[in-house]
This record gives structure tokens, sequence and C-alpha cells, in this order.
């Protein structure tokens, strides 16, 4: 999995990239995410970032919170500037590495065809999608990834009626270097992930699955607690995709034991953007995330009693 | 390079703390730590850490007895919420407007 | 040393960039820029050209990957026409507001609906509004000229330039003309620099949130908000004029060329009449102002613009000073209104004491042909026609070479 030594709490740079006071929420998990990963990415770096929660929290001129170049951009383009970013480093003989980050509009829904001609062109970036499951930036509008039954502000009474876009395969079916699906409850996974694919050459990829208070409808002391949970239930699934085999990250392993599978339910109470769901809706998604781990352990065996790499008691 | 005689404004930001202001003012409650119930203060040497982890806004120090940087902790409640000795409580407030008159 | 070339206006146009050490090239194909596209792929994969070529999957891509690599320290350049350029529209917006120099050659082509590959100016004017200074080609050898004085320009005054040729008439056709010496083009241009490169050593946020009001940066020290930031784009536009004067001047220093850089007269010295346009239609215009001298002893000049913004309104006022009647010819229009480039001529001339009658003509849309004979009889007419004519009849656009 990691090629190199483990990251854990005690061995994580102390090193801040970012500076506090700055206008991401309360609790904001994009915040925690974004701390770490460029606790993992350094400074010889350039973001290119589009509109989106990460914009503001970056700071508003013309004061920056984020300590590193940053070029912010139109909506669409966000692959296709990084793009341009890369393409100037070359001719420049610099290994700066570009990373853009996206949210989950930026990337699947508007951003999209960026994303496909620059996964096409197999372009040396690293793109970090931060998926919060909707628009959030704008006031919790549907997005493609928000999931079926979500309340949101254009789906406000009987929630989502679509299921939501498995991004990560519309990813996969590029054949790009490298595929990751991280949480931002587990920051130090997608830390590591972040050092692996700084070794790899070409298009690097990662769907995080990031719990947004206000937008999910939880206290924002839970948002780890509600990441986690996602993850407990199989139904936020971690891996990594390279030369087209996939492997399960860690904090996801221990769900191929079905003994360790926590209820659906238990993820969708934390939260009011599901109240709305009726029982067969849930029964629907129940299913469709049993099939997945079935699928799973035929491929990956089934496994019981799986070390999880446990420290006082808590993953990760 | 641009021609002197030009000054080229536009939107080019140079980082530093509070583009929000004091994010502290955003708090209803704070995170209070009791060492007594915290590792590494407990033990007097580095473990745990999580709340410097999970900190969001990095304004929980990674020190043997973690500070808490009251300018910008915006009171989330992760650090109380992840904590796994229940070292820190979330304390109104309120509780604190009383005391010195600088809320 | 210099290279005798015919060629077409699309490879006049590539064979300028490949000499302007570009690092990265970033087109969509669209008719009539197509060839300019694969001429450049031909050069750079043939190792004539040192750039990367990158094959995007859109023109607002285009454009994205254009503004990345200007922005992080590279020399940039595409290329496109039409509902291309319109595709692009925010980019061109975003490259100005955030101070680029970025240099872009336009195959002018009409704008859908419906669908028409064939000339005419609308899709440059309608990005009139964007901040990026406009030039316009009125034959193969100033596509040459004006896309190597346009990098200058950009990267002096750090505001994108859009080099405009006449899809067909000039991006197809074949003409003589004149490549310069690489070494000599080299020369002429300094090496590319960015005001604000991206630079893990200097770190900044380009192009963030901008408040309306100015606030101080971490130094105390105060900014301006989004209005003084555009303030200072229209600003610098108008005073590009003056260093496009002085890059004219050098490159007519180094090259032998130039000496019009904003407007273009042929016989308007002692006209009575003179005729305004853009482009190639302005070197048509030129047979039909010596056919009305020869045959009819009408003193008629024709001034071409050589640039439309920013525009270069003192001096065209002041070249109409002594003008008895002046037409715009124009291949667009503002609809619901009236040429733009008659509205704006007509608005430079409003604080100075003359008061030619003044014509708009609207023609060429969608490539719709403009014979010679017919620019004749309709100058002419105009010319004759007598002063009294009601301001309204004037001022309202006449439709040249209508078919229903």
């Amino acid at each position: 999995m990691n090629t190199g030594i483990k990251t854990t709490v005690l061995n994580l740079t102390e090193e801040e990239f970012v500076y506090p006071g700055n206008r991401a929420c309360a609790g904001c998990t994009l915040s925690l995410l974004y701390r770490i990963g460029t606790k993992a990415l350094g400074r010889d770096c350039i973001f290119v970032v589009p509109p989106s929660c990460l914009t503001v929290m970056q700071g508003l001129y013309p004061v920056a919170a984020s300590q590193l170049p940053i070029f912010n951009g139109t909506f669409a383009s966000t692959a296709a500037i990084a793009t341009g970013v890369r393409a100037a480093m070359k001719q420049r003989g610099l290994k700066t590495q570009v990373v853009a980050w996206a949210g989950d509009g930026g990337t699947a829904d508007i951003g999209i065809q960026a994303l496909s001609g620059a996964l096409e062109r197999q372009e040396d970036i690293i793109y970090i999608c931060y998926d919060n499951e909707a628009y959030m930036n704008t006031g919790v509008q549907r997005s493609g990834t928000t999931p079926q039954g979500s309340l949101t502000t254009n789906t406000p009474y009987s929630g989502k009626k679509e299921n939501s876009k498995n991004v990560p395969a519309i990813v996969a079916a590029h054949n790009p270097a490298y595929v990751a699906t991280c949480s931002a409850s587990y920051p130090l996974d997608f830390h590591d992930k972040l050092l692996k694919a700084k070794e790899i050459r070409g298009f690097k990829y990662f769907h995080i699955q990031t719990p947004c208070p206000p937008g999910w409808g939880c206290e924002e002391r839970m948002t780890v607690k509600i990441g986690k949970a996602a993850v407990d239930c199989g139904l936020s699934d971690l891996y990594e995709i390279e030369n087209g085999r996939k492997t399960l990250s860690e904090p996801s392993r221990k769900l191929l034991d079905p003994a360790k599978m926590k209820p659906l339910d238990d993820y969708l109470k934390m939260q009011v953007r599901f109240k709305s769901l009726s029982a067969e809706q849930v029964a629907a998604m129940q299913a469709r995330i049993d099939e997945k781990w079935q699928a799973y352990r035929r491929e990956f065996g089934q496994a019981v009693g799986n070390n999880s790499g446990v420290f006082n008691g808590e993953d990760v | 390079m641009p021609d002197s005689r030009f000054k080229i404004l536009t939107s080019a930001s140079t980082a530093g703390p509070g583009d929000a202001g004091r994010t502290g003012s955003w708090r209803v409650e704070r995170p209070v730590i009791d060492y007594s119930r915290c590792t590494p203060a407990k033990l007097g040497k580095h473990a745990c850490h999580l709340c410097w982890l999970y900190c969001p806004d990095r304004t929980i120090s990674k020190d043997i007895e973690p500070q808490i940087d009251l300018e910008y902790c915006k009171g989330c409640g992760i650090c109380a919420e992840e904590c796994p000795t229940r070292a820190i409580r979330m304390v109104a407030e309120e509780e604190f407007a009383k005391g010195d008159g600088h809320e | 040393m210099s290279n005798q070339r015919i060629d077409s206006g699309n490879n006049a146009a590539a064979l300028a960039v490949q000499l302007c050490d570009v690092d990265v090239v970033a087109a969509y194909p669209i008719t009539p820029q197509t060839p300019l596209t694969e001429k450049l792929s031909e050069l750079i994969a043939a190792g004539e050209m040192d750039a990367e070529y990158v094959a995007v999957e859109s023109e607002h891509s285009a454009m994205g990957v254009c503004i990345g690599a200007a922005s992080a320290g590279a020399r940039a350049f595409t290329a496109t026409s039409s509902n291309g350029l319109l595709y692009m529209s925010e980019q061109l917006h975003w490259a100005a507001g955030a101070r680029l120099p970025l240099v872009m050659c336009i195959a002018n082509r009409g704008i859908g609906a419906p669908w028409s590959v064939w000339n005419d100016h609308q899709d440059a004017m309608s990005q009139r509004d964007t901040g990026w200074i406009q030039l316009f080609a009125k034959d193969h050898q100033e596509i040459v000229d004006l896309t190597i004085k346009a990098f200058r320009l950009a990267e002096l005054v750090h505001i994108p330039v859009m080099v405009n040729y006449d899809g067909y008439y000039l991006s197809h056709t074949y003409m003589p003309f004149e490549l310069p010496a690489a070494a000599a083009v080299k020369e002429f241009l300094p090496p590319y620099a960015y005001l604000h490169t991206l630079d893990p050593q200097q770190p900044e946020s380009l192009n963030s949130v901008t408040l309306p009001d100015a606030r101080q940066d971490v130094h105390g020290v105060t900014q301006g908000g989004y209005m003084d930031i555009r303030h200072n784009l229209h600003l610098e536009m108008r005073q590009a004029m003056e260093v496009l004067q002085e890059i004219d001047a050098a490159y007519q220093q180094a090259f032998g060329r130039g000496g019009v850089p904003l407007l273009d007269p042929y016989r308007c010295d002692d006209a009575d009449f003179v005729v305004v346009a853009m482009g190639s239609l302005a070197n048509q215009l030129r047979d039909v102002i010596d056919q009305l001298r020869a045959a009819d002893n009408l003193k008629v000049g024709v001034l071409a613009l050589q640039i439309y913004r920013p525009f270069p309104t003192a001096q065209l006022a002041a070249a109409l000073q002594g003008a008895k009647g002046v037409m715009v010819f124009e291949k667009g229009l503002s609809y619901g209104n009236q040429g733009a480039l008659y509205a704006d001529l007509k608005s430079a001339l409003y604080p100075y004491p003359a008061r030619p009658q003044l014509h708009n003509f609207i023609l060429g849309l969608g490539g719709r042909e403009i014979r010679t004979a017919d620019l004749s009889q309709t100058l002419k007419t105009a010319c004759l026609q007598p002063a009294q004519s009601l301001p309204e009849q004037t001022d309202t656009p006449h439709w040249m070479g209508l078919q229903l």
C-alpha cells in the first residue's frame, strides 16, 4: 500500500501550510483535508482551483490563507488550466508539482469535459476532488454526486431522485496512472496516498468524501465521526487503482469480514439531509452496498478478524 | 517584464492569518482541556495528539500540554469529539464572558 | 537574410508564431482556422519549433491551457474562429482581468445560428468588451508583422492581444510576404516574463474573490477592490496605443515595414469623403477609391483601422475633421442598434467641431460576396446624396447585398 514509512500522528510534520482565521466553516473537513494534504505535498507545488468552497477558504484579495502559489480560474476549466501550468513547468525544466483541487461540481459536472480531456492526454498532474456531495459553496444545491434521497435546496422535499455518479469509475475508465478514493476522516490515509502519488508520473486522481456540517445537516463536532461511519458501513469504500488493479485501503479492508460492517442506517441517521428517505429507499441503498461488498469479498477473499492498524482504539 | 510606466493592477494575494478576521468570535462554545485526562500531559511525553491532527484550523498545538489558539479557534468541537480520553469539554462562551470581559 | 514566401494567411500566422519562441500551443480545430493549427502541429512534430502542442478537447480549454501556461511563466498561443471564440468568451475576460500577456489569432468567421463557415467580423466584434486588444490585418504581410508585434505589446503592457484576419479571404488565399529572420525576431522579442508568475519561492494566490471595496493586505498596505483593478485595465489599455506606436517604430527600424500602427490612410489627404473599414475589405476599397477618383472625379479616400480596441478615438476624430462625409463599411453589427464600428466612430467625433455626414453600411455577413462594383456604386450614391437627408435616415444602417 504505502511505499515508505506509514505516517502516524506522531511522525506527521508539524509544519503548517495554511493560516488560521480563514473563511472555512467551523468543522469543515475540506479545511482538514487541505491542512493535512499540504503536509504531504510540501511547498514545491502550484495549485489550480475553480470557484468552490476552497476558493473562499483560500482567502479574499489581497489576503491569502494558503501559503502556496495558487491559480484561481473559471469553473469548467480546472483540469485545462492545470494542464497549462504543467506544460509551462515542462518547458521551463521545473519539477514543481501541479495540483488541481476541485469540488464535486468542478470535477464531475461543469468540470468533467476538461477533466476527461486531461485524463485522455495523461497529463502529469495530481487532481484532488473533494466531494461534499452537493454545490455547497452556492448554498447546497444538488450535484451529480449528491446521493439518492438527499435533501438539497433544489430537492427540498422528497430528496434527489437519481443515484449519484460513480466518478472514480468514470476516471478509472480513462486508465490513468493512479486512482485513489479517500475520506476526510482518514487524513493520514490521504496523506500517504499523496506521498505515493508524488512519485508517479501521469494522471493521479483522488476522490475524497468530505463531510460538510451545514450541507449535510449535522453538528460540526460530528463531521469526522460521520466520515468514518460512511466508511464503516461500506458506503464509502477506500481503495487505490494502479495498473488496472484495485486494492482496498486499510480503513476499508476490515469490512471484508462481514461481521465488521456497520448498518447503513447508523450513517444515515446522523444527517438531516437523509431524513426524508423511505424505508424502501434505505433498503435499496443497503442492498447496493451489500452487493458491492459481496463482489469485493469474492475478489479479495473474506477476512475474519483483520488487523487494521489500531491506535488507541481509533483508526486514523 | 512589463513596461515600467504600467502599474498592472491585478488580484494577487499574499498569505497571512485572519483573512476572515478574528474567527475566535465565531465561537458559541470553546474547548477546555483537562490535562489530568490528556494522554501526553499525563505521560509527560509526546503521545496521541489526535486533537492537533483533527483540528481543521490548526489552532491546537502539538505540545505535551496542547494549547488552543483562542484568537482563531472556531469552536467546532471536533477535538472534544475525537479525544479518546474525553479530556476536552466544550464550554459555553458566556461562561468566560462573565469573568474577564475580554470576549 | 529575410525570406520571401508565397503562402496562405493561416500559414503566415503559423510561421510568425514559429519565429516568436512560443512555448505552449493549445488549440482546437475550427473552420477556417484549422490549417493554422495543423501547420503548428507539423512544425512542432518535425522538431522545427520547440514548443508543446496540447491537443485540447475544446476552445474553452484551449484558452484555459494558455491561461495556465502564461501564469506559470511560459509564452502561450492559441487561435480560433466564430463559435470557438464565443465558447472561450469567459476565459477572454479572465485573461484580461488577470493581465496575462497572451496572443491569439482569429480567422474571422460568422457566428451561428444559423451555421456559417464564411467570413464576417461578428466573432471579433462580439468580444470587443472583454479587455483584449484587437488588431486587424489587411493582408498576409500584416498577419506576420502584427502577430510578432502582438507578442511584444502583450508582454510589455500585460494585456492580451487578438490578431484578426478574414476567414477565407486571408486565411485561405495565397499572397507573397516576407518572413523576418529568426534571429532578428528573437532579438525583437524580450524573453517572456509574467509579473505574477506562479512560483513556490514567491507564492501568491491569483485571481481570488475580490471585494467591492479596497482592503489592506498582510503588510497593512491598501490594495484596490474589483473596480480599481478593472479601471486600471481600461486606463492601461488606452495607454497601450502609445506603446504600440513605439513598438511599430522599433519594428520599422528592425524590419523596414510599418508606420501605420493605428490608422492606415489611402488617398485621404484631400478627401471630401472618407471610407472607414477594417481587414481585407479596406484593401478592396482601395480599388474602389481609385475607380471613383478616376471615373467620377470624386475626392474619396479609405482609412483602414488597424486597431479596434482600444479604440483610436483622438486619432480617428482628427483624421476625419476635414471630411464632408464618412462612410463606415462593416461586416457585423450590434443587433438592435447599428454597426459597432459606426457607433464608436460617431461617438469619437462627437466632442469635436466637425460634423461630417455619416453613413453606416452593413455587408458581407456570413461570407456574402462583396463585389467591387457594388461597393463602387454604393459609395458613389452615398457621396452624391443630398446633404439635407433626415438624420434618422442616414443614421440607420444600410444593408448592402441583401438578396431577399
